[in-house]
């Protein structure tokens, strides 16, 4: 653990001295910034022309949590589709490159430790990228009344996506040198997991059950509508796991015969 | 201390060594001698743990490098050909870092880094950014990381290459004050060097030992140039001294 830790440290402060820390969380944030900033506009947009057609029906269905925050997670999924990859391409992709992957293999470490440090690097960095975000809901909390439970929930939701996008990443920065392969697999896998179910209503009951099951974003919009059900935290799990045990393999096969 | 045995080393149908065995006693300063691609880094590669053999076997300190991987990583210092460095960390929070996965306890780990600092003639550039270092600190720098944790076998792949004269008789000043109880496996094809500093040669070509012995022995009175050409045409040149034979 305490190795785990070196490394994590270490990746960490890596982010940071290199430029990609800081161009990573400005595009971030300024997407986010612009996608809160529009669909504000809109609710308020909505919301003058509702009360203004006396329309006390229509103006009762539109809440921030459904009208904001919701659209507003669903977006930034999209951007960290394309910005994780980025997060994640150097992890082991350079270290081969640059020799240091000896150092890291001919140190008294398990393939567990060097796996585990990775990811808490690139976790600790996903914590503090979507923690920024956080400034969007407190500005709603401090002029608005969404619900904080959905909030919550639809964090939690963004949150396990993003951790499964950081595994895939490592997987596959673990099996190639090249950080530009590195990042083109990872994003070419997370957008296909992202769109799997689209012929999932047209192609039949079995089939169409299991590429929901598969798809990423099923499980997230669950997540994000404020429903916490066991099915979709074991699903992140699964693939967290499986992503993560993949690249301890990957990276354990130097050492195979 | 390094037993090498029958290690065969295979990369799809290139045999990049084949059928190796050497050894090196406790404190003995082993050059290991050959041209360029006569696997030299690929052997250093096994004995180290990074990569396994085909087959064979090697022993460091009574570990076996594929059984007791561990331990073994744990009594090596090794100083690859290009240096392992992070170039966006400075000299000091490199050496921590490869100090604490090296094992080192976090109370001695600044004795530790303070030791190599100093042997390693780097105490002026502690807060530099090793990426900004000039190749011969670079190699220091690398060498530093190799002796943070005293190990007892080191393991040089060419250390000297790219200096400058000065910088050449400082690290090898330094690698004759390391060997003391330490055993070193020094790879180079700088014979001089080897004749300065080793006690044992092994001069490996295409895979192969040509020849295991003690320098002064092997030597007798010819110079080290003439014994390793000598033994690196040996190979060939008897198959063409074979062939030449047959035709004639």
């Amino acid at each position: 653990m305490r190795n785990a830790l070196a490394i994590a440290g270490k990746e960490l402060r890596s982010y940071f001295v290199s430029p990609i820390a800081y161009v990573v969380l400005t595009g971030f944030l300024l997407l986010g910034g612009w996608f809160f900033f529009n669909l504000l506009a809109r609710f308020n947009f909505l919301l003058s022309i509702y009360s203004a057609m006396r329309n006390p029906e229509a103006q009762t269905r539109l809440n921030l949590n459904e009208f904001v925050i919701s659209p507003l997670l669903h977006n930034l999924s999209v951007v960290l589709v394309i910005l994780v990859p980025v997060i994640t391409m150097r992890s082991f992709a350079e270290e081969k490159r640059s020799g240091t992957y000896e150092l890291l293999m001919t140190s008294p470490l398990s393939i567990t430790e060097i796996v585990a440090g990775k990811f808490l690097g690139a976790f600790a960095f996903l914590l503090i990228m979507i923690g920024l975000t956080g400034i969007y809901p407190i500005i709603l909390l401090l002029y608005g009344n969404p619900e904080l439970g959905i909030i919550a929930s639809g964090y939690l939701g963004l949150l396990l996506l993003a951790t499964a996008f950081v595994t895939v990443g490592l997987l596959t920065s673990s099996v190639t040198e090249n950080q530009i392969i590195a990042a083109v697999s990872c994003l070419v896998i997370l957008l296909l997991m992202y769109v799997i179910a689209w012929p999932a209503d047209t192609s039949g009951p079995v089939l169409g059950a299991v590429l929901k099951y598969v798809s990423l974003t099923e499980h997230f919009s669950e997540m994000v509508k404020g429903i916490i059900d066991t099915k979709d935290l074991v699903y992140f799990a699964s693939v967290i796991l499986l992503s993560l045990f993949l690249t301890q393999r990957s990276v354990e096969s130097v050492r195979w015969r | 201390m390094i037993e090498v045995r029958n290690l065969t080393k295979r990369y799809g149908d290139l045999i990049a060594i084949r059928d190796i065995s050497f050894t090196a006693a406790n404190g003995q300063i082993l050059g290991f001698l050959g041209p360029n691609g006569a696997g030299k880094t690929t052997t250093m590669r096994v004995i180290t743990g990074f990569m396994p053999a085909t087959s064979g076997t090697v022993k460091v300190a009574g570990y076996d490098i594929f059984d007791d991987s561990y331990e073994v990583r744990k009594r090596i210092g090794y100083l690859p050909e290009s240096p392992p460095l992070y170039g966006d960390m400075t000299v000091t929070s490199y050496l921590r870092f490869v100090g604490r996965i090296r094992g080192i306890a976090k109370a001695e780990l600044s004795d530790s880094v303070d030791r190599v600092l100093h042997t390693c003639g780097l105490a002026d550039v502690t807060e530099r950014v090793v990426g900004h270092l000039s190749k011969g600190f670079r190699q220091r720098v690398g060498l530093a990381q190799a002796l943070i944790h005293n190990p007892s076998v080191l393991v040089l792949d060419e250390p000297t290459i790219g200096l400058d004269p000065r910088q050449i008789i400082d690290i090898r000043t330094l690698i004759k004050e390391l060997a003391g109880e330490r055993t070193v496996i020094l790879s180079t094809h700088i014979l001089p060097e080897v004749a300065q500093l080793c006690e044992k040669v092994v001069i490996i070509n295409e895979g192969r030992i040509a020849v295991e012995g003690v320098l002064a022995e092997l030597t007798q009175g010819k110079t080290l140039e003439q014994v390793f050409l000598n033994y690196i045409a040996k190979e060939p040149a008897d198959g063409h001294a074979a062939a030449e034979e047959a035709t004639a």
